[in-house]
């Protein structure tokens, strides 16, 4: 049995295992009353072991190591890259998600060659400039958030060492962002790791044949090195095991990444290499994955949309099994938007509730004339409309009300959200002492409750109040309001 | 930075390590806690790999205690891999939606799900015997279609039976879903028994089982489903769906018992809650038989807290294989929701165009994102999203196709 599978499982964790290895002189020096409360907080993994001042002390390195085992990830956290637009990927602690927070979203790398030109040299080439600049470019604001792209993958297709030295120098002068270097010949490699220099890239790849030169240039380059073994699960844990004595310790594992008829092997090793490192206690696999959408081009007889529809599922498919790194060729938006919010969307927290407190919001400084919407409390409904009415600017009040966490449509559907809902979130809210006016906005999804609720709204003592329809989408709140409000004084 | 020649690097390191163990050596007669680093440091130097550690070994005389430096590995270490299995006392329960004319019914064909023994797609545990399937939703009245769908629906747009047969004989549905919006009292309030008249003439186009969807008024919905539940007597057509608010109503009991005597399914519908589902469903039991109940958790689109139903679907189906007989019944998703995101249809700016690339894909990722949960039906809109869906669930369920050769020179091919 290896020492992972008797280590306690992260959630197995309590308080009372680390506090015991905690120095216990509740000297406050990491901001927590108590070595209890950092404790917990700690195997909570909202505060790291070094927040703990005393524990890095030489008497204390005993505890500090027995800690830092206890609570060191089944997945190792690498980093790739330098500088504050470095990488940290791994840091895995669990396998699914409901068991605890994913840490450290998978990364996406866009792919760029050695035979590019560094600016076109004919209208309409593509040339590095414009890709790392559409890379870099890339941002699409989701609830208040900027969703971008990470790194760059230089491929050397010419396979000749001055090429690649000159372009990766050039990608290292147009980007800050971390690198991944594509060759299988180490010469090439430690051309593109001297132009490299300083700024940590990933070796991609040590394979069968190539592994000790590939390892000399991690150890002489301080690079993580990527093992690629396609299809071969054994060859990936042979070659890790190897390179670990060989003494590479920051290694990315990828089991290889086939599109159509190979998807389910692709799918099962994946699965298999992580469920290993995080259920079998298999250190030999407890490192990053990184998967490789960009081999969906490889069949060029398709459309061009055919092969990043291609890529852009299997990207989501690997980020949902396990992937910690995707190289992909696609930078349009309409593929890399769906993975983008994905990978925001699977590594937020669990145990974060699926609702808001249904109460009464405010926006900018709204007084008696302001308009009055409402929503419901489910939280991305909310945050959705909370951004639009940020992004809009003005004055508003904001009514939440408590469909148990269910979104617009489906609480109408589902009579979450009904007249009678609505009025009591309405008076419950006090908004009627806080206007001048009589109106209501609801969510243009709600239209068909429109009627009723005035009724209602009258039935529990609000008289005269109108209900008006929104739009169906928050982003059109700005164009409603330009249009309606302030809404004619009633017939 | 410039980077040290390899050998001078780790000589460094190693160097440094040693005269550290060293100096603790000199005052080993100091006591015990010394000792103690004395043997933590030792543990650490063994995990070093190391001929490296030999210059540095000769540079200053080691202490006894040290295992015998080892030298590079100049060859692959072969070692052998075998999967993390697990046996699992839970199975999803197997479900045949629709009959045949020997069965009681009139389908030319039956479709069975579940049945699952492992988690969704671990074929090198167990493959599932049913593959999951895709039912093609249609309406009974004119409904609010994004740009994107509208396109391949106009000329059915408002005839749920010439739908559905588009369905099945263009776009491959393996059964069909027809939502009888129409009996909505806030929209047209249509009879149950016009409803059960667009369900026989459903029945009449097609020749796959069944959804029937309601309009999401427990009481209406009671109604309706236990007229069409009669008029398709023997169909084994699934009631979508049956829900607590039912229960509350005082009508669950009613229309599940009539599913029961006319040999109907159910789905029980909860919103994103496994106490709740594992409620209902205990609720369904009473009446209905364990093989025709099916379960809806709650699709919520990608964007708009796909997650939450990722998990409680991934949550679900671990729960129903570790035991958990109230959540052993297979499962469906509505991944139709995902037009609900306005990532799916909304004019974003140039950068993200095409719309009509976007929407589907949209559609395509949060269907795929559930099958990797274990989803065994999904009731789906595009054209497009359900061809790719189609594919994939294909791939996924046969092994051994992997071919290295093609992927194998990536990294230099002229994309």
């Amino acid at each position: 049995m290896s020492e992972r599978e008797i280590k306690k499982g992260v959630r197995g964790l309590s308080p009372i295992d680390a506090y015991t290895l905690l120095p216990r002189t509740n000297c406050k020096k990491c901001g927590e009353a108590n070595c209890m409360a950092f404790a917990a907080k700690l195997v909570n993994r909202e505060v790291s072991l070094e927040g703990c001042p005393p524990i890095l002390e030489k008497e204390h390195i005993k505890e500090y190591k027995k800690l830092e085992e206890m609570l060191a990830p089944a997945i190792k956290e690498i980093v790739i890259g330098a500088g504050d637009r470095a990488v940290k990927i791994g840091g895995k602690l669990v396998m699914y998600r409901h068991e605890f927070t994913y840490h450290n979203p998978i990364a996406l790398a866009f792919d760029v060659t050695d035979e590019m030109p560094a600016r076109p040299r004919f209208s309409g080439e593509e040339a590095l400039l414009d890709r790392v600049k559409k890379v870099e470019g890339f941002s699409y604001e989701y609830i208040g958030r900027e969703l971008k792209l990470d790194m760059i993958a230089v491929r050397s297709t010419s396979n000749d060492s001055t090429a690649f030295r000159s372009t990766v120098g050039t990608v290292t002068e147009l980007t800050e962002m971390p690198l991944i270097l594509c060759t299988f010949d180490p010469n090439v490699m430690e051309a593109g790791l001297v132009a490299a220099s300083g700024r940590r890239p990933l070796i991609y790849a040590a394979t069968k044949k190539n592994w000790k030169e590939m390892a000399d240039l991690a150890l002489m380059y301080d690079c993580p090195l990527t093992i690629f073994a396609p299809n071969d699960l054994s060859l990936l844990r042979s070659l890790s095991k190897t390179l670990m004595e060989y003494g590479v310790k920051d290694l990315v594992l990828d089991p290889g990444t086939f599109p159509d008829e190979g998807l389910s092997e692709t799918v099962n090793n994946f699965t298999m290499v992580r469920r290993n490192a995080c259920k079998g206690g298999d250190e030999l696999f407890g490192f990053p994955l990184i998967g490789t959408p960009i081999t969906a081009w490889l069949n060029g007889e398709e459309p061009k949309e055919m092969l990043a529809w291609k890529e852009a599922y299997l990207g989501s498919t690997l980020m949902t099994r396990y992937a910690d790194i995707l190289i992909m060729h696609s930078v349009d938006g309409w593929s890399q938007l769906p993975l983008v919010v994905w990978r925001f969307n699977i590594y937020t927290d669990p145990r974060k509730p699926v609702s808001v407190d249904p109460e009464l919001y405010t926006f900018g400084e709204p007084n008696e004339k302001s308009p009055v919407m409402l929503t419901t409390n489910y939280a991305l409904t909310y945050f959705t409309v909370e951004s639009d009415l940020k992004k809009f600017g003005g004055n508003y009040y904001l009514i939440v009300a408590d469909t148990e966490g269910i979104s617009v449509e489906s609480a109408v559907a589902g009579r979450y959200l009904t007249a009678e809902s609505i009025a009591e979130a309405v008076k419950n809210s006090g908004i009627a002492e806080k206007v001048g006016h009589k109106h209501l906005i609801i969510p243009g999804m709600a239209a068909r409750l429109s009627g009723e609720t005035e009724d209602e709204l009258k039935n529990i003592g609000l008289s005269g109040w109108h209900v008006m329809v929104g739009p169906r989408d928050s982003s059109g709140i700005g164009k409603f309001l330009d249009e309606k409000w302030p809404p004619k004084e009633e017939e | 930075m410039k980077a040290l020649p390899k050998e001078e690097k780790n000589k460094k390191n190693n160097v440094n390590q040693l005269a550290e163990l060293l100096n603790l050596l000199d005052f080993s007669g100091k006591g015990e806690i010394e000792f103690e680093d004395v043997d933590m440091q030792i543990g650490e130097l063994v995990l070093q790999p190391s001929a490296l550690a030999s210059a540095a070994l000769k540079a200053v005389k080691p202490p006894t205690v040290l295992a015998p430096p080892k030298a590079k590995p100049a060859k692959i270490l072969e070692v052998s891999f075998k999967p993390f299995t697990q046996e699992y006392p839970g199975k999803i329960r197997e479900v045949k939606l629709g009959a045949t004319r020997s069965e009681g019914g009139s389908r030319g064909k039956t479709i069975e799900v579940g049945g699952a023994t492992s988690p969704a797609f671990y074929l090198f545990e167990k493959a599932p015997p049913h593959p999951p399937v895709i039912a093609v939703d249609t309406f009974d009245m004119k409904v609010r279609l994004p740009k994107a769908i509208r396109t391949h629906v106009e000329e059915v747009w408002e005839d749920a039976a010439a739908w559905a047969k588009m369905g099945v004989d263009k776009w491959g549905a393996d059964l069909i879903s027809v939502h009888l919006l129409s009996t909505d009292p806030l929209i047209k309030d249509a009879k149950p028994a016009e409803a059960a008249k667009t369900v026989e003439e459903v029945l009449q186009a097609v020749d796959v089982p069944l959804i029937i969807g309601g309009c999401g008024d427990p009481k209406k919905d009671a109604e309706v489903f236990t007229k069409v539940a009669e008029v398709a007597e023997g169909e084994r057509v699934l009631l979508s769906s049956l829900t607590l608010d039912m229960g509350e109503a005082g009508v669950l009991e009613k229309v599940a018992k009539a599913a029961a005597k006319y040999g109907q399914l159910v789905l029980g519908f909860t919103a994103l809650d496994l106490n709740r589902a594992k409620e209902l469903n205990r609720k369904l039991q009473d009446d209905v038989a364990e093989d025709s109940i099916l379960m809806d958790l709650t699709t919520a689109a990608l964007g708009y807290g796909l997650e939450y139903s990722f998990t409680i679907h991934e949550r679900a189906r671990i729960a129903a294989l570790m035991g958990d007989s109230e959540l052993q019944h297979p499962v469906l998703a509505g991944t139709t929701n995902a037009w609900a995101a306005r990532e799916a249809w909304l004019k974003l700016g140039s950068e993200w165009e095409p719309r009509e690339l976007r929407g589907p894909i949209w559609e395509t990722t949060t269907a795929l994102t559930l099958l990797l949960a274990g989803v065994d039906i999904f009731m789906m809109m595009h054209p497009d999203a359900i061809r790719t869906m189609k594919k994939i669930k294909e791939q996924l369920m046969i092994r051994g196709n992997a071919k290295p050769e093609k992927i194998a020179s990536w990294v230099d091919a002229k994309i």
